[in-house]
């Protein structure tokens, strides 16, 4: 089963050579070209799992990318294309996981390291032991050399 | 016949690994003198059974012996020579022989290299070093033998993946399984004194060296393996947040913080409870990141072949390694003695910080690494964690430790005042100030900042020499006396924290950078970046293994000619995989980068970069492995090698 | 007693890692754990709403019968391996309508008919657009929908000889 996934994979994997796009796809707005890009940098490629789907060269990322610029075009913003995306590709797709209950863990990482980092080394520190009291003898020497 | 003298050598080794654990563990527990003295012998022993072996490998590939399974599903007859010796590591098999190569040869080093260290703890370091290596060993031998035979051998292999069959990537992953393993010293070392049940100083002193190298080639072995996607996969970009990419950051964050801490119990006896955890959790990062890449759990370009059987055999030995340390550490590490004290404000609260914010980001990248491995085992869900969420939870946790980088050296040990060191930055946040003002003409405003970070960095490093050799406080021929008389360890802290400095301007730089996509046929020129992009011409060419397109394009600037750069795109006759080859013209602040796709109609689709700041990013890399190198050379980590001492005294003389 | 809480919390949680490595190896395994597959957002939805050339979304429902959906191309080589199983799903009785993804129309009937063609009906979604909208991400992927037009089952790959049974089950309920 895993192999067959694999061959599959591996069928599906475009090679780099093309992972250049078409001119031809770019939106002729530089500015909502800009924002095309911007979002497509957002979303995952579901084919070559680890690019986004504006770095891939998959057929799959390339059919997305003009559906981006579609809906860009059409004035739709990042929340709704991604919604969009989403709607059929699942939360997969996010390169920036949504922030709900199941990933407050996860965007809350930095504050509790550094909370708990923070914690130890506070707590942890160790402080000079008060020195032991004088015996009876140290005292009267002490206090001659007061004096003098 | 080859090929069993080395699967004959790898069960010697294996020999000797046992022998080489036991016997010294044994002896530095009864203070049996004969015994703790058998260590290095038998650690030289196992260190040649090893190269042996992989000497073996790397001949079988050479002669294109298609007998062994392992050459002929990764080599071909037509593969050029330095790939088929480098590829003795790029297949799962060949990797796992090599880190069982490389934890051999530490144990070898230790021997060679550390006479200056007691008997018992010498023993007790080479010890524990054999033991991992009997479980790997074992591993290799049962579950990923690179010496299973094929029989008949094929007429001819099936090739390597064209993407690793490039120079980059044939050095990527010695230098990085050098560093991963090479932490297996600090472990070594960490659980030495845990058995011992005592640390000081010297220990301290001892441990620095060992670690400083493992570290050196780690920060190496990451930056080459960044610089080789950057120019081979075509992308422009450098760092992807990949689970792989992340398994390698995770033990150079700790590696960093560890090598901080070995100063602080060096010089004042003080974190060394935290210092141990630090070195076995580097360790036990290294190993995982080996599991995780091998067991098919991650999902990532970079996974080898995967085999849940191996992964099952791998957490076993991690296991017991990580397990087995950690409790020895619950047992064992209060007896490591009482510490030194030092003031919140002082250099050891600055190394306090610097650890603190290490491993917080280090924790980040592990928590978003694995997140998805169990948001999907416990919630049945699937989610994504990528660059999105790794550059915004990192850069707050790294911006405070770029500024504190600067702060921390000039700071005194045990009680210091902030006030005093501040405002002997003054003139360095003059200067980052400046360069702020002037990137943010050029750039958005959080890349501003990280330049005038970036310098505030690197000016810091200098500020502490400076502070050194009291300049313009004194007269300046004294100044320069100072600076020649300045340890070497000094030299390596400037370059290892200005190194960062310019890695961090680089990555600055690059969020500038611009591409464009465009269809250009022969003779046409196109614009970007101030440049005159030129398609003068398209011809077929051929390699060793495959056949090539290459368009060949003039770069010009105001009509004069800056460079021609000549993209490939190859097709391989074997593995029927096409790879671009893109090219680039550095001059060291920006990177013009081309690379060919389709051909259409008599027109290529170009793709055209202008990275700004680009080798900025990997030439940091190497100042800071520089710096390593640096403090490695430092004589005073020598202290026990009496002869050489004298003759470096007689030359200063 | 809290110290050694403190130092025995690195080996919990390396402990708690393990374990749960473990389980996930366990379910690479078996294969109920699969980083890389990206599932379904239409199990137990009404299917997308689509047209194509060849059959529509509205011909599907107005079947009144479970029918099994195949995504499938001329240029898709593992599912040469599951024609034979398609053809042994239509001749236990089930519905299987075709969906030549992104593929061009004299192709697709040249592989048809030589692997042969266990399709009831054959649309063509040249564009691949149609796909998208039912979150496909490559071919053969596979899906039964219900007699009321809910999508109740998905297989990305080539169809196992072992999903007949399942399928000729589901179908016939």
């Amino acid at each position: 089963m895993i192999r067959i996934l694999a061959l599959l994979a591996a069928l599906l994997l475009v090679a780099p050579a093309w992972a250049i796009s078409d001119p031809a796809e770019a939106l002729p707005d530089p500015a909502q070209e800009a924002r095309a890009v911007q979002i497509g940098q957002q979303l995952r490629c579901l084919v070559c799992q680890n690019e986004s789907i504006e770095d891939s060269g998959a057929d799959l990322a390339r059919d997305l990318r003009k559906i981006v610029r579609q809906h860009v075009a059409a004035g739709e913003n990042e929340a709704q294309i991604t919604q969009w995306m989403v709607a059929r590709y699942g939360d997969f797709v996010r390169l920036r996981p949504p922030v709900n209950w199941m990933t407050s863990l996860l965007w809350a990482s930095p504050v509790i390291a550094l909370l708990v980092g923070g914690g130890l080394a506070l707590g942890l520190r160790r402080r000079s032991p008060p020195p032991p009291p004088l015996s009876d003898e140290e005292q009267r020497r002490l206090a001659r050399l007061m004096e003098s | 016949m080859i090929a069993e003298l080395g699967h004959f050598a790898l069960a010697l080794g294996i020999a000797f690994a046992f022998a080489q654990a036991f016997l010294p563990l044994w002896g530095a527990w009864r203070g049996d003198i004969r015994l703790m003295q058998v260590a290095p012998a038998l650690a030289l022993g196992h260190a040649m059974a090893l190269l042996t072996s992989f000497g073996c490998l790397i001949w079988a590939s050479v002669t294109d012996d298609f007998s062994v399974l392992n050459v002929a599903e990764n080599s071909h007859t037509l593969k050029p020579l330095l790939y088929k010796i480098t590829g003795a590591w790029g297949s799962h098999e060949g990797s796992i022989l090599f880190w069982c190569l490389i934890l051999a040869l530490c144990g070898g080093a230790v021997a060679l290299f550390g006479r200056n260290l007691p008997m018992g703890l010498r023993a007790r370091v080479i010890g524990i070093l054999a033991l991992s290596a009997c479980g790997f060993e074992l591993f290799a031998l049962l579950e990923s033998d690179p010496f299973l035979r094929l029989w008949p051998p094929p007429a001819n292999g099936q090739d390597m993946n064209p993407l690793l069959q490039d120079p980059g990537l044939a050095f990527h992953p010695p230098m990085l399984y050098a560093g991963y393993v090479g932490f297996a010293i600090p472990f070594a070392f960490a659980v030495a004194a845990l058995l011992e049940g005592r640390m000081d100083a010297a220990w301290g002193r001892w441990v620095r060296p060992w670690t400083l190298a493992a570290w050196c080639c780690l920060t190496g072995g990451i930056a080459l393996g960044s610089w080789w996607s950057y120019y081979v996969l075509g992308w422009g970009g450098f760092w992807f947040w990949d689970p792989v990419e992340n398994a390698s950051l995770m033990p150079w964050l700790t590696g960093t913080a560890l090598l901080h801490c070995a100063i602080v119990v060096e010089k004042r006896e003080a974190l060394k409870i935290w210092t141990v955890l630090l070195a076995i959790g580097t360790f036990a990062f290294s190993l995982s990141g080996t599991f995780l890449v091998r067991s098919g759990i991650l999902n990532s370009v970079h996974s080898f072949a995967n085999d849940p059987a191996r992964g099952v055999f791998i957490l076993a030995l991690l296991g017991i390694v990580i397990g087995g340390s950690l409790l020895l550490f619950v047992i064992r590490a209060p007896l490591l003695g009482a510490s030194g004290v030092f003031a919140p404000v002082s250099r050891e609260g600055a190394l306090v910080l610097n650890n603190i914010l290490l491993c917080a980001i280090c924790a980040v990248v592990v928590t978003g690494t694995t997140y998805p491995l169990f948001a999907d085992l416990l919630f049945q869900t699937k989610i994504s964690v990528g660059p999105p969420f790794f550059n915004a939870t990192i850069l707050p946790l790294a911006a405070p430790l770029f500024i504190a980088m600067a702060i921390g050296p000039l700071m005194a040990w045990k009680r210091a005042a902030l006030v005093p060191a501040l405002l002997k930055l003054w003139w360095v946040a003059l200067v980052a100030l400046v360069v702020g003002i002037v990137a943010a003409f050029g750039m958005d405003a959080l890349p501003a900042l990280f330049m005038a970070a970036a310098a505030w960095m690197i000016g810091g490093a200098i500020c502490d020499i400076v502070e050194r050799i009291r300049l313009f406080r004194i007269p300046v021929s004294h100044s320069f006396s100072r600076l020649f008389g300045l340890p070497l360890q000094v030299f390596g802290t400037t370059l290892g924290h200005a190194g960062m400095g310019v890695t961090v301007a680089g990555i600055a730089g690059m969020s500038m950078a611009v591409q464009e996509v465009v269809l250009v046929h022969v003779g046409e020129t196109t614009h970007l970046a101030g440049y005159d992009w030129k398609l003068e011409e398209m011809h077929d060419a051929s390699g060793p293994n495959y056949n090539a397109r290459v368009a060949t394009i003039t770069v010009s600037k105001d009509g004069r000619i800056v460079t021609v750069l000549a993209p490939e795109r190859r097709a391989f006759t074997t593995q029927s995989m096409t790879t671009t080859e893109a090219k680039i013209h550095t001059n060291v602040l920006r990177d013009l980068y081309a690379v060919l796709g389709e051909e259409r109609d008599g027109a290529a689709v170009l793709r055209l970069h202008d990275n700004t700041m680009a080798p900025l990013i990997w030439l940091g890399a190497l100042v800071m492995a520089l710096g390593g190198f640096c403090s490695l050379a430092d004589r005073r980590l020598r202290v026990a090698a009496p002869a050489r001492a004298v003759v470096l005294g007689a030359k200063r003389a | 007693m809290n110290r050694r809480l403190l130092l025995g919390a690195p080996l919990g949680i390396a402990l708690l890692g393990g374990g749960a490595f473990y389980a996930m190896l366990k379910g690479l395994a078996k294969g109920t754990f699969d980083p890389r597959g990206v599932p379904s957002q239409l199990i137990d939805k009404p299917l997308p709403a689509f047209t194509l050339p060849g059959f529509s979304h509205a011909d599907v429902v107005a079947e009144k019968k479970p029918v099994v959906i195949n995504f499938f191309a001329s240029w898709c080589v593992p599912c040469v391996e599951e024609a034979a199983t398609l053809m042994t799903l239509r001749q236990r009785g089930v519905s299987v309508w075709g969906i030549a993804y992104k593929d061009k129309d004299p192709q697709t009937d040249l592989y048809l008919s030589r692997h042969g063609n266990p399709y009831a009906r054959l649309a063509h979604d040249n564009e691949g657009r149609v796909a998208i909208d039912w979150g496909v991400t490559g071919v053969p992927e596979t899906y039964l929908i219900d007699a009321q037009g809910i999508v109740r089952w998905r297989f990305v790959g080539p169809l196992p000889d072992a999903a007949v049974a399942e399928l000729v089950k589901m179908a016939s309920v």
